[in-house]
């Protein structure tokens, strides 16, 4: 059973870079599995939930936020270096996060607008993710991730398996689930044809439209979802909202939010 | 290969009248089946269990098209006369998720999942021919005891179709509008007075139909159950040319019509979901955190998910949208003759109301036939 | 039984063929070992992994099932990491065979890449066991290095003991490799066959089977005379799972091994 005829329990580090927290606060949310967990993995590095804080290498460490600034740069290849496994946890981590949307705009004049002293903001033009930086052996995603995934990423590790974590659209969650479609059936907006599943197709469910927390799907035709979403009265700058949100610098999502010319090619 | 008794479309009895449902609906509560049947939610009929005729959709009609469904008020009284809804039977037949086995240490413990006696109402002709076409595949040469059990506690109780949909074609798939085969119960609503004509498919059906108030039909009401299954059969939605499919369609996988459709599919598997024969599925292995239990799900998967084709350091065998768009419908219409025996279509038109964008695989099909690559309009 | 539900098989013994490559012989923990062909495959589960289809390598002296596999995806390596004594679980043997029988009075031909020689040696054995019934045998392999290429000592075996024509070729070759350099395609060249008398087994990347199997009718082998054994993602291996379609084929009832003349046509569509 791989890691676990080692003997000793692998040890496990947490990790926040630029984000929210609520990715990690995830973990602490899984309250009734949180004690079996700590009886067959080492938590040696988490911040969030002890001060306390063991020396490396890790086994597995789950990283939390994208790289804003030169610091972070440096310390995500330290994190790389001590840890066996490296996976990242949220759309900012494995997308760039909403503070990618500095992509789109001049991060200097922002930081002149906010601040007093602007002088003293250090931080990149742009947020980048983790699998930017160093290599990444997964990536969790969602907004913030949801609990049975991570939970599963985690036993998958252990058991040296691939995690249950499917890479097709939201509609395959909808229908498991038995919600109606809601852009058929309601017309409303939905990105669920394009977005990857892992919430539990959460939205939908509550008879509202996917907002794409988890990331493009394996294969995405947007420029024909958007023919759709424009039938249903979208504008060209809703459009581009709301693919840009979490994910805003996913490729797909990307030219999603950029395309009206010319025929999107299928992503293989 | 027959399951639950049927005796196919010879009447265990003469047709008879009833004159509400109410008695029916308590007779198959007392046997012991949830009775499940078309109810309003989320603006659509879904199927799900009802307690009394109170729970059936009284005079609501709907209107469906290429990627658009919505409920329209009749106000009648009539509590059938809509078409296909989102739901068929394959939720029941084939569960989105059947858990397997189950492995503590050493030993391997199979599932028995639970077959619940369920009463299915309001099943129509396409769809009782769906659940034919997967007893074929479930049923076949490694024949599938659970989904056995599972048919065997499901109580059909057909009601022909009044009022088929926009998206509607099985006459064209010789499936429908009238039941002939396959039910327990064959229902036909009338109108003025409101009625059932009732055949019985089956033993089980024909006790049932004892033990509620009925009487003979007479032949005012088998000439007005007639008029609504060949009124119906006039008023198909959509119209596919099935001859030689089985040869033309296989043979035109170059056709440019390919690419013109792959640019409007979004691959969402929507199509397949709610397909009543689709049968794909996958398998989720699952540990627990100590790694002692570990339990092998089958869930429902699709031809168009991207990694339904891959092999291990290899690109996936269809990672072009086209090709598996060209998979699912060539398989659907012409390949499930080779594996099965039969069409994989029943005309039910779902694929055609619940994909995003509206794609009509009736219109691709002549199309295709057709030889011409024609861009259509996205509705 | 549920034909999704595994039976408990012991491994009996393993023996590691190249660094990443283990032939695992299996046994039913109660009752006799199933009769096989050979081409047939199993579906082998590896406790909390997951399941793989497995092409038969041979048949153990009790009739173990063999399996030759190559560590290259998670379930692969959790069942390369097995030991002798670990419990797996085993469904099948399922799937069409080499029609070995049916090569009697012809000259034969076993065309091998890579891992394609796991399935193919239990053609060879079935040869062998009567090696009487047939004209002359060649086997051909292709391999990456020759550090890749698996039961070296088998084929000297088959070579010297049983008059079969055994050439190997590889792709990379290192410094000391004495034999050819390239496809497996260039060794059609240097075997003797009477190609309307002959009949070729088949396995291996989809791209070589076709180029060998379009070489070979290029002879004048009959294309119904040359057998492919095909590879496609496959959850199930009784025909419910649909992930194994090739065009009307379902290839855990109709395949793995489908000849030339069925198939051919098939997989000259792209992405078919």
């Amino acid at each position: 059973m791989g890691t676990r005829e080692s003997g000793s329990r692998p040890r496990m580090a947490v990790w926040k870079f630029a984000s929210c927290d609520g990715c990690q606060l995830t973990l602490l949310d899984c309250e009734d599995e949180l004690l079996s967990l700590a009886a067959e993995v080492e938590i040696a590095y988490f911040l969030e939930a002890s001060s306390a804080v063991g020396p490396g290498p890790y086994d597995l460490s789950l990283v939390e936020g994208s790289i804003t600034t030169p610091e972070d740069a440096e310390r995500i290849r330290h994190v790389r270096r001590v840890s066996k496994r490296l996976v990242t946890i949220g759309a900012c981590a494995t997308a760039g996060g909403i503070q990618a949307l500095r992509d789109f705009a001049d991060v200097k004049e922002f930081a002149s607008v906010v601040y007093a002293r602007p002088e003293y903001i250090a931080t990149l033009d742009k947020s980048t993710p983790i699998s930017a930086n160093v290599p990444v052996d997964f990536e969790l995603r969602g907004c913030p991730i949801d609990k049975r995934q991570l939970l599963e990423v985690i036993t998958a590790f252990l058991a040296c398996r691939r995690p249950v974590v499917p890479s097709h659209s939201v509609c395959v969650e909808c229908k498991l689930r038995g919600n109606i479609c809601v852009l058929v059936a309601h017309g409303t907006p939905c990105l669920g044809p394009v977005t990857q599943a892992g919430c539990g197709a959460l939205c939908p469910a509550f008879n509202r439209g996917c907002y794409g927390c988890f990331g493009p799907a394996d294969t995405t035709n947007s420029r024909a979802l958007n023919t759709k979403l424009r039938v249903l009265g979208m504008s060209d700058p809703e459009l581009v909202r709301v693919y840009r949100t979490f994910n805003a610098t996913e490729e797909q999502f990307m030219r999603a939010s950029e395309e009206d010319q010319g025929p999107e090619e299928d992503r293989a | 290969m027959s399951v639950g008794g049927s005796v196919g479309g010879n009447a265990l009895m003469d047709t008879v009248v009833i004159e509400s449902l109410e008695p029916l609906i308590a007779a198959l509560q007392s046997a012991g089946y949830a009775v499940v049947g078309p109810t309003v939610k989320d603006a659509a009929v879904r199927m799900a269990e009802i307690s009394s005729v109170e729970d059936l959709p009284a005079g609501v009609g709907d209107v469906q098209r290429p990627g658009n469904y919505r409920l329209a008020e009749r106000g009648d009284e009539m509590l059938f006369d809509f078409a296909a809804s989102p739901d068929s039977a394959k939720r029941f037949t084939q569960p989105p998720r059947q858990r397997l086995f189950r492995m503590r240490g050493q030993t391997i413990e199979e599932v028995r999942e639970k077959a619940p006696r369920v009463a299915l109402l309001g099943v129509r002709a396409c769809d009782l021919a769906a659940i034919a076409v997967q007893d074929r595949v479930f049923l076949g040469r490694h024949p599938d005891p659970t989904y056995r059990r599972r048919r065997e506690a499901l109580f059909l109780i057909a009601v022909n179709c009044a009022v088929p949909g926009g998206t509607c074609f099985c006459v064209s798939m010789g499936t429908g509008p009238k039941a002939t085969t396959g039910f327990d119960l064959a229902l036909t609503e009338l109108a003025s007075p409101h009625r059932f004509t009732v055949e019985s498919g089956s033993e089980r059906g024909a006790q049932i139909v004892a033990a509620i108030p009925h009487r003979p039909a007479d032949q005012g009401d088998l000439t007005a159950a007639e008029e609504v299954s060949r009124i119906a059969a006039t008023r198909m939605g959509r119209h596919v040319d099935t001859e030689g499919i089985q040869q033309w369609l296989p043979a035109a996988h170059d056709s440019p019509r390919w690419t013109d459709v792959a640019s409007r599919c979004l691959s969402c598997t929507n199509c397949t979901m709610v397909c009543p024969t689709c049968f794909c599925s996958t398998v989720e292995d699952i540990t627990d955190l100590t790694g002692e239990v570990t339990e092998r799900s089958e869930r429902w998967d699709s031809c168009f998910s991207l990694d339904f084709t891959e092999l291990s350091g290899q690109p996936p065998v269809r990672s072009s949208a086209l090709a598996r768009y060209r998979q699912w419908l060539t398989h659907k219409f012409a390949t499930w003759y080779d594996q099965f025996g039969t069409s994989g279509c029943v005309g039910c038109g779902r694929c055609i109301t619940w994909c995003p964008t509206g794609i009509d695989v009736t219109e691709e099909l002549s199309a295709i036939r057709d030889g011409t690559g024609e861009t259509s309009c996205i509705r | 039984m549920h034909p999704m539900t595994p039976v408990p098989y012991r491994v009996r013994s393993r023996r590691p063929d190249r660094a990443d490559t283990v032939t695992l012989a299996l046994e039913p923990v109660s009752g006799p070992c199933p009769f096989s062909l050979p081409g047939q495959f199993t579906m082998v589960y590896a406790h909390g992994v997951g399941e793989i289809p497995i092409s038969l390598s041979g048949r153990g002296r009790t009739g173990a099932l063999v399996h030759t596999i190559r560590a290259v995806g998670a379930v692969s390596q959790a069942l390369c990491r097995k030991r002798p004594g670990d419990l797996v679980g085993v469904r099948g043997p399922y799937g069409t065979a080499f029609d070995v029988a049916g090569a009697a009075g012809l000259d034969v031909v076993v065309a091998a890449g890579g891992l394609g020689l796991a399935p193919l040696r239990t053609v060879v054995r079935e040869l062998i066991a009567h090696r009487s019934r047939y004209g002359r045998i060649s086997v051909i392999a292709g391999t990456r290095t020759p550090m890749t290429l698996l039961y070296p000592r088998e084929l000297d075996r088959w070579r010297m003991a049983h008059d079969i024509d055994v050439q190997v070729i590889v792709d990379h070759p290192d410094h000391i490799w004495p034999g050819p350099v390239g496809l497996v395609t260039k060794l059609i060249d240097r075997i003797v066959f009477a190609p309307r008398r002959t009949a070729a087994f088949v396995c291996g990347p989809e791209i070589m089977m076709r180029a060998v199997a379009d070489d070979l009718m290029a002879r004048g082998v009959p294309a119904r005379r040359i057998a492919l054994s095909l590879e496609r993602n496959m959850k199930c291996g009784v025909g419910r799972c649909g992930h194994c379609q090739l065009g009307p084929l379902l290839l855990c009832l109709d395949g793995p091994v489908v000849d030339y003349e069925r198939v051919g046509g098939l997989l000259a569509v792209r992405e078919l």
